[in-house]
Parts: C-alpha cells; structure tokens; sequence
C-alpha cells in the first residue's frame, strides 16, 4: 500500500472518530467515499498504473473502502443511539404528577344500603314496590289493626296534616297497597322515607324503612326465621352472625318478633354501641295478622304470610361505623366524600 | 314497669340466676330495659338503739348518745339530732363505713368529746330522696344486724319494657305468672282473707255509663290515723318501682295496683256530697286535678262524680278537691273496672300519662277488683287503724267483658310455627298462663283469662305457645321459592343507572328533608301553596316541598359554611304538589351545580360551570337522543335567559337553569348556581333499541359557516336545516362553531355547522349533495335572513 493511501486512511478514521453528529459524519463520508471523494479519486488512477501494481493498489483501496465504510457505520450507529437517547431524556416527564381529575360523585350511604338489601332480596325473587309518603290513616294504621285510641298509636309519634291524612310513620302501608292491588303469591320489598314526629340524639323525624312481605300457601315462622338468618348475615357478610328472635308486638303481625344480632361493634362481649348487652335490635318482623288479610280479603285459611320491617340507617351506622344518626340528613360533603 | 327482683323471688322463685331470669324475661317478650342495684354500696352500717341522750358539755346544740349497735360496749356518738330519744332505733354508720357520697367515718372529737360513728337517713345511704328529719327504724328492727340484710339492699332494681299488649305483666302477680310457666315453679296463689265489715257505713254510688264502668267497688274506710308512716318495707318496695312515698294512704293504693295491677283511688269521704255517679262530662265541665292544672273537659271523658260536679278524671287521675290531704280521717276507696275503650287516648288529649291510665288503657283483670279492694283494706287498716265498711260493688254484667273461646288447631300450630309440638306441653303450657281448656277433634278449645285482653284469635294462642317454647328453639328453614320468572321491562331505566350517571359526572347525591322552611320553599317554588303539617316539629321543618330545590340550596348553604366551593349534588324523591284533584306525589330528580367545571389542578385552566356544562350532564342522563329539547322558557326561580323547560314533544319533563339573580340576592347565595329539576317517571321510560341496516356507501361531509341576527336560536337553525334534507339520506347535523364579536356587527352571530349525508343504496354524487346544500342555505336564507359566510 502506498504512504498516500495510508495518510489516507488515517485522516479519515480520525475524521469519522471526530464527527460530532450524523450529518458530520456523512460529510466525513462523502469526502472519502462519494463521487468525488478522495479513495475515490485514488481509484480513478487505477486506470494508469501497470496490471502488476493496479491489482494490488486495487486491492489496497478496497480494502480500505470496506474498513473506512465498516467504521462510519459503527460510527453512525454510535451517534444515532445517543442522538435517541438525547430525545428520550428531553422528553422525559415527571410521573409523579398530580393526574389530571374531575370531580367525584358519590352515592348517598343510605341509599348504598338501600340498594344492597334490595339486592339480596330481589335474588330469591322479591318485587320492589312502593307507595305514597303522605298517607291515609286507612293504610297506615286502621288496615293495619290499629284502630283509633290503639295505645299502638302514641308509640309512632305521627305527623298530620289537617284533613286527617298522615306522613307514613313506616313502610307497612305498602303491603296493604300491594294486597289490594295483587293477588298471592306474593314476594315483596318496599323501600322508602318514614316520618315520626320525634327529634333528638338518635332520633330524626324522618328516616328510611325496608318493609318485606311473602303472601304464600305454606309461610312459616320458620321461613321467616331462615329468611332473615340469611339476610343479615349476607348483609354483615358475616356466616357466623349470631341472632336471636324476641316476641314482641306489631299490631299487623302474629306471632310477632324484634331480631336483635350479636353487637357487630364488639363481637357481642358488651360496648357503648349496644349498651353493653351485646345485642342490637335491627328488624321488628311476625307472620301477617288475620285481621291485616280481613282487611285485604286475603283467605287467611288458604294464605299466611310473613312480614318484617328494617331500619336503614341502624343498619348502614353498623355496616360502616357511623355513629351519629344526623350525619345522614346534614349532606356535608366530607361525610358523603367518604361513600365514593 | 320497674321492680325489684326480692318481691318478684316473694312471688315466685325458681332456681334460676338473676342472669338467667333477665334472659327469660326479655326471651318471653317482657324485655328487659335495665337493670341497677337496689341500693348503692356500703358496709358497716348497722340497726342501732339509742340506750341513753345527755347534753353535750360545751356545745349547745350537740348531743352525747351512747347507742346499742351489736358491739360488745355500747357505742358513743356525738350528734346534732335534736329530738333524738332513747329508745328509738336508728341506722349508724360505724367507724371504717365509707358512705355513698363518699365520706369516711373515722373516730372524731367533736368539742372534745369522742363519737364513734354517724347517725344516718336513708337519703345518706343513697336510698331516699333528702327528708328533713332522720328517719327511725321500727321498733321491731333487731340491733346489731347491718342495715343491708334488714332492709334486703342486695337486691336489683329490674326495669321491664312491654309491649302494649301486655297489660297483665304490669304487676308483680304477672310477672310472677310468666315466670312460674317458663320455669314450670309454683306462684304466690293471689289470695285474701276478706276484711269483716266492722262498720256499716258506705256511700252510693250509680254508673251512667256501663260500657265506659262496667264495675265500681268501693269501701268507707272510717277512722284512720292520718299520722302515721307507711312500713319501712313497703316504702322500699315502692322506692325499688320508681314510686315515692306519699303518705300510707296513697302508697297502699300504690302499693296494691304495683302487687296486682289494680289501680285504686282514695277519695276523702268527708268532701263527698250526695253519691257518686260515673258518666261522661257535659260541656262546660271543668275541673282540677291533683296536680293543681285545670282542664276543660270534654264529652267523650270518663268522670267520677258527685253532686256538686266532677271529682276526678275516672282511671287517669283524681281531683284536688276530693284528695286526702294530711287530716283525712275517712276515706272512701274506689276500686273498678274501667273498659280500655273508654280510657284509651283521653289522658294523651289532656296531656296526661298516668300510672293508672297506662294499666286502664291497656285492660285491667276486670275479676280482680274484690280481690284488690279486700288486699287495700288488709293492708290500711294494718297501718293507719280505721274501719272498714261493707264493699259495695255497682257492676253491670252485659258490659263486663267476656272470655273469649278461640279454637286452636294443632294442624295450624304445626303450619304456623313449623313443628310439630307435644299436645300435652301445650296443654299444660296454655294452663300455666291461665287459659282454661278442652280437647276437642281438631285440638283444643280454650277460654282466655280475664286478665289477658290480648287473646282473641288462634294467631294469639300460637304466639303463647311459640313464646314460652322459645322463638330461639323453633327451626329455622328456607321459604319455598316458585321458579317463576318475573317480568323485567327494559323500557324502564333502571333507577339506579340514573343515578351512577349523576354519580359519574361528578355529582353528589343528598337526601334532604321532605318538609322544609315555609319561607325558603315559598321562595323557591311561589306558585304552589305548600301541604302544612298540623304537628311540624319545628316551625322550618313545618311544610312538604314542591320542588326538592329548597334542600338542595339548604345543603349547599350547609357546605359553604364549612369552606366547600365546588358543589354539585343531586337528590331523587317525592315532592307534594297541591293540584286541583288532589295532592300530587311526584317521584323527582333534582341537581345542583355551583364552582369550577375541574378541580382545581396543576395542568388545567379552570373557568366557572355554566348552563351548558348542565345541559350537557343532562343530556347524559336522558339518554333519548334528539326526541328531548331544551326550550327557552322562563320560569320564576330561574333567569330568564338562561333557563329552559325540557321537553318530549308536548310533556314537560322538568326545568334547568341558573337561579335567578334577584332570589340569589335574597337568599344570600352566589349567581352561578345552576338548578334542575326532572319528573323521574318520564325520565326512566326509554326506548328499546331498533337496528337500522348500516349502509355500505360512504358519508360526505359539508360544512356551512352562516351569518345571521344573534337572537335567533341555533336550534331553530338546525331544524330548519335538517327539515331541508331528505330524511333518507340525512344522517345529523352538528354545529361546531360559535361567534360573535370582533369582525361581526353587533347583533350578528356566526354558526357554523357539519351536515353529514348518506345513501343506503349508492354513492352520493357531488351534483346530488351540491342540490342539498343549495336547499339548505336557501332554506336558512328565506326562514332566518342567514347569509352564507365566505
């Protein structure tokens, strides 16, 4: 090989080690190796020399052709890589950024809970219905065996309304509608705001009952035992909830019972929530009254039925630790923040 | 009903723990409120006799007792008691007691003499109320023994809650009676010697009203000591049942109806005129009760009388002029059966809530009244001397009540309570409370005691025998479900999907009140005249909304107090809107809008929600594509040009818009709250979806940038440019661009709108869609002077 074509060589590695960029480097590249470039111009002497000497010129220049177009590409490659990775670290972000939001709904806990306990019963078959808030006393009481002067009455503290009517002091009424309106088999829940004209720590005059009614051939105290041992342990989703069936008295029901569950609070060793009894009453409930069919020309030879009667917001303070009743109707926004 | 467990364990004592018997009361159903010691606790308190009194040396108005208290020396005990004498016997607190308030007694000098201890009333020992003078044991009490065992203080205060069914348990007798069944344990038999008329003295009496008194015994008692003090014993018994004592007269009266359930009145013969006759008031009647209040009396009240008028409110409560007082030395005793119907809700409408009429209303045994006024007698004469006339009973036996016969079916015992059940532990069940009974084919016929007012149908015999077997051991199965499938229409949208479409946009549901703030809701809705309750509990929560609207505002104002300035909340409900033919109840969704569009944010500009952010939400929600339209349409609680009704071809599904700026001002609120309000029923009937065959051939686009006056509506545009096109190949028009300012003249606006165009069959050509487009803006030119924008 001739000193030229070494100079040669060695200037131009040196210039494709020395370019900065890719279109540096494809200068450096065409001044070698383009039409005018300088092995280029070597080449065009090949032309001139003795066959002895022009074959290995030739095979020099090639040589070093391929060698110089080896490095510009390991050069080129080079550049590209960090000209990507330059572009990558402009773009990068801070990640950690707040993402963009927009403002969050919530449903109302009560209404949650009212969803949930309709869900349940809808599963095993139940209709939902309601019924008018501002109500008959027809309806509200004397339908459902309590008459005037019944010393059932003073216990619902009603609210009236000068021609007699009432707000509903619970969701009972519901079954009567349902009652005239349908003939048995009957499967029903109805949810819905009851009134009562009593305001204080743990009362507020108007809150929210779940009635439930099965009108059938064969209804039993046992099924309404079993019924409601499935309701509220699929409520508390707690399989080893203990219950217990009290007799009570409801007007509309006999045998009658309140339900009370082993507190959830404290696992019924005895707390502030259940006044350390270890039980909290939750559901007043009973077989249906004849006297509530009479009404409704029900046969009760053919028919008996079951009925219960739940409190929403007892069982929504339960299932979610709230422990003040009022919370539920002031709709301060951190309270309902929390139902999202 | 309050008790103490030593007189119910004197009735009937099982061998059971007092745990166990709380349990069986509240299991039978008498559920068991409460339950407290009977006295604090305190030792080293003792019955003590004082055996001498001096003065004492250097204090005048000291005294130097030398007491018997069980020691082996006699105690001294310096006192302040004044009339203090020797002989009589005393509670004394003895050096080491630690007394309920807390006091330590420690041996002392008082003046310099040494005292061993404290004189003490029973209200110092935390059983009494304070008295004034120190109370003396009596006589018989033995020295020595502490003052617990003598007066039984280890015993609980039992507070039953009973149902209002349960009259006969409002007695010791009956709480007795359920608990000798549950624990098959003998009771107390409720028997009297009578007591021998030792005079004959008595004084007439007529019953007007049979239905309202069916029976009416009464005695002359003549002759008593009004001096003396009821027995320490019955005092306590009465204590223990949340009674005072109010003087031997009134507290055997007490006394007999807590043991019985028999409430008694005692009326000082000697204000009595002519006879007693029970009728009802006349109008103008009035008269005072004991408790000094003056009421007006009205016809359908009960009153036992005398000649001179009304002398107590019969079963509820006596008047002042006929009471004992302090010097009655003659009494004349009523004891009767007042019917429930005829006492039920009289004490209530006078504001009244007595012990008496509590057991009236309910239903007294109407066979116990000898037994009673035989048991008072006993129990006066024992204590205040006197006596006794003959017992005069007026009873009319067609108004007593009967005994009901009620069949009871084992098939439906079985039926009901799901089990079969031993026929003879129902038998001997149902005879335990009291109930009389024959088998028959069918199982048994039974005859129901006078004392239980609750037992009429089978129903109430299979709640007995369910009760005492224990609702806790009746099985427990599932019901029997019928595999029918229910109808599920799909053209109703489900409320809860509403409501989640509120929720996702952002906004929060509330539940508000259904009666509000007459101003607020006269404000928020003056066309109608709100439903008034008759009993509010109070005056802003006194009448039935029209419009949910005012809560809403009330929670917003609630949550602007507490520094929240992005609101958007939502409420479904039922509103009351008085009509023509009567009250509606209207099943509603209404919204609140207020504050920014996003919260606030690095990366977002923020500008306040207006009325399109709404509509937008709401357009969401109603999900019934372009067949609603938002009507300009002005209404009184919204600004006028930023309100609309939303309608369905002729019906109205509600209103939204900003409130009006002058009712903002009024009530204190920023301007850009916006409200809507939507009849939820119309809101859930939707359309169930039809396919229409999606067409193969492409959709053209054209665009159209018209100029026209800027109080026309974009929406009559729209129309004008749809109703121009072919229905068949119109596919939508959309507007896309609004302006109006620089470059326009004042009253112009620029629209500007895509048309989009397609043929199910071919391809459109240009000719056809160039025919359209002339059509359209030819359309817009003739209806709304609309030029096109070059």
């Amino acid at each position: 090989m001739t000193t030229e074509l070494k100079t040669l060589v060695a200037e131009a590695e040196a210039a494709i080690e020395q370019a900065v960029d890719l279109s540096a480097l494809d200068q450096v590249r065409v001044g070698i190796l383009g039409k005018k470039g300088a092995l280029t111009a070597i080449l065009k002497t090949l032309g001139g020399m003795e066959p002895e000497e022009r074959k290995e010129t030739g095979a020099a220049v090639n040589r070093a052709k391929q060698a110089l177009q080896q490095k510009i590409e390991e050069k080129r490659a080079a550049l590209e890589g960090a000209a990507l990775n330059e572009q990558l670290s402009n773009e990068t972000i801070d990640v950690t950024l707040p993402g963009r939001t927009r403002h969050q709904g919530s449903i109302h806990p009560v209404t949650h809970t009212l969803e949930r306990i309709e869900e349940l019963f809808r599963r095993v078959g139940f209709e939902v219905a309601e019924g008018p808030e501002v109500e008959d006393d027809y309806h509200n009481f004397e339908a459902l065996n309590i008459p005037e002067h019944h010393p059932a009455r003073a216990m619902h503290d009603t609210f009236y309304f000068a021609d007699g009517r009432v707000l509903r002091t619970h969701t009972s009424p519901v079954q009567v509608r349902v009652m005239e309106s349908k003939q048995p088999p009957l499967r029903v829940i109805a949810p819905g705001r009851v009134y009562r004209c009593d305001s204080d720590l743990t009362h507020t005059p108007m809150f929210h009952q779940v009635e439930g009614l099965i009108v059938d051939e064969s209804v039993s105290f046992a099924d309404l035992k079993g019924l409601l041992h499935d309701f509220l342990r699929s409520f508390f989703e707690q399989d080893d909830l203990q219950l217990r069936f009290r007799p009570s008295y409801f007007p509309f029901t006999e045998p009658s019972a309140e339900v009370d569950i082993e507190c959830v609070m404290c696992g019924g060793k005895g707390c502030r929530v259940c006044s350390h009894t270890g039980w909290l009453e939750v559901l007043g409930c009973g077989m249906v009254h004849p006297e509530v069919f009479h009404h409704s020309n029900v046969d009760t030879e053919k028919y008996t039925g079951l009925a219960f009667g739940l409190g929403v917001e007892r069982l929504a303070m339960l299932r979610y630790g709230i422990n003040d009743l009022r919370l539920f109707f002031e709709n301060d926004l951190r309270f309902l923040k929390n139902f999202a | 009903m309050k008790f103490s467990e030593s007189w119910l364990r004197e009735w009937v004592n099982p061998e059971v723990t007092t745990e166990k018997l709380l349990e069986q009361l509240t299991m039978a159903g008498l559920e068991v409120d409460g339950v407290e010691a009977a006295a604090p606790a305190f030792e080293k308190v003792v019955v003590a006799e004082v055996i001498s009194v001096e003065p004492h040396p250097d204090a005048d108005r000291l005294r130097v007792t030398r007491v018997e208290a069980g020691e082996e020396e006699p105690l001294t005990i310096v006192t302040n008691v004044a009339d203090i004498a020797v002989g009589e016997k005393i509670a004394v607190a003895k050096v080491g007691c630690v007394l309920p308030d807390g006091m330590k007694i420690k041996k002392a000098k008082l003046r310099g003499v040494p005292s061993f201890g404290m004189f003490c009333s029973m209200g110092t020992l935390g059983l009494m109320e304070e008295s004034e003078s120190l109370e003396r044991l009596p006589s018989e009490a033995p020295v020595g023994v502490s003052i617990r065992d003598y007066m039984a203080l280890d015993d609980q205060v039992i507070e039953v809650d009973l149902t209002p069914n349960r009259g006969d348990c409002l007695s010791i007798s009956g709480v007795a009676r359920e608990v000798g069944v549950m624990n098959s344990a003998s009771v107390k038999s409720v028997e009297f010697e009578p007591v021998i008329a030792s005079s004959e003295r008595t004084f007439p009496v007529y019953i007007e009203n049979a239905a309202g008194c069916p029976r009416y015994l009464s005695r002359v008692i003549e002759g008593v000591n009004p001096r003396a003090d009821s027995p320490l014993w019955m005092q306590e018994r009465l204590r223990r049942a949340g009674m005072r004592s109010l003087g031997p007269l009134v507290d055997v009266t007490n006394y007999v109806m807590l043991e019985l359930g028999q409430p008694m009145h005692a009326f000082d013969l000697a204000k009595l005129s002519g006879a007693i006759t029970v009728r009802n008031a006349v109008a103008g009647e009035s008269l005072t009760l004991l408790d000094g209040k003056e009421i007006e009396l009205n016809r359908e009240t009960l009153l036992v009388t005398d000649e001179k008028g009304p002398l107590a409110l019969a079963g509820i409560m006596g008047g002042e002029s006929s009471g004992i007082e302090e010097e009655t030395t003659d009494l004349f005793l009523e004891c009767a059966f007042f019917a429930p119907l005829s006492i039920a809700g009289k004490a209530r409408s006078y504001g009244l809530h007595t012990d008496s009429s509590h057991r009236f209303e309910r239903g007294v045994d109407s066979q116990l009244q000898l037994l009673a006024i035989e048991r008072a007698t006993q129990l006066l004469i024992d204590i205040v001397g006197g006596s006794a006339g003959p017992v005069e009973e007026a009873v009319n036996p067609e108004t007593l009540p009967s005994a009901n016969r009620i069949n009871l079916r084992s098939e439906r015992l079985e039926r009901i309570l799901g089990l079969s059940l031993d026929p003879a532990w129902v038998a001997e069940t149902l005879q335990g409370l009291g109930l009389s009974l024959e088998t028959n084919a069918e199982g048994w016929q039974v005859v129901s005691p006078s004392w239980r007012f609750d037992l009429a149908i089978e129903a109430d015999l299979i709640e007995e025998v369910g009760r005492i077997y224990g609702y806790d051991q009746l099985p427990s199965t599932h019901p029997q479900l019928s595999a029918e499938i229910r109808k599920n229409p799909e053209a109703i949208t489900p409320l809860q999907q509403l409501r989640q479409t509120l929720v996702d946009q952002g906004y929060r549901e509330v539940i508000t009140y259904s009666f509000v703030d007459p101003k607020l809701q006269q404000i928020m809705d003056p066309q109608h005249e709100a439903l008034a309750l008759e009993n509010p509990i109070s005056s802003d929560l006194s009448v039935m909304r029209t419009s949910l609207w005012p809560g809403l505002i009330q929670s917003m104002e609630f949550n602007s107090k507490r520094q929240q300035s992005q609101i958007r909340l939502f409420e479904t409900g039922l509103r009351f809107v008085p009509e023509a033919d009567g009250l509606k109840q209207q099943r509603m969704v209404a919204g609140l809008l207020y504050g920014e569009i996003e919260p606030e944010q690095w990366s977002v500009t923020s500008r306040s929600v207006d009325f399109f952010d709404m509509k937008g939400d709401l357009e969401l929600l109603l999900e019934k594509g372009d067949k609603v339209q938002f009507v300009a349409a002005s209404h009184p609680v919204l600004h006028p040009g930023k309100s609309a009704q939303i309608k369905m071809g002729a019906t109205v599904l509600g209103w939204a818009g900003a409130i009006h700026p002058a009712i903002a001002a009024q009530l204190s609120l920023p301007k850009n709250i916006f409200l809507f309000e939507l009849d939820l029923q119309q809101l859930q009937e939707r359309m169930i979806p039809a396919f229409n065959p999606l067409s193969k051939f492409p959709m053209i686009r054209r665009d159209l940038a018209i100029l026209l006056n800027r109080n026309i509506l974009s929406q009559e545009v729209l129309d004008t440019a749809e109703a121009s096109i072919d229905q068949k190949i119109l596919r939508g028009v959309r507007l896309f661009d609004l302006y109006q300012g620089d470059n326009l003249k004042e009253d112009e606006k620029s629209l500007a709108f895509g048309i989009f165009l397609q043929h199910d069959e071919r391809t459109l050509t240009d000719d056809e869609v160039e025919a359209v487009i002339v059509q359209v803006v030819e359309n817009l030119e003739q209806q709304h002077g609309a030029k096109l924008r070059i």
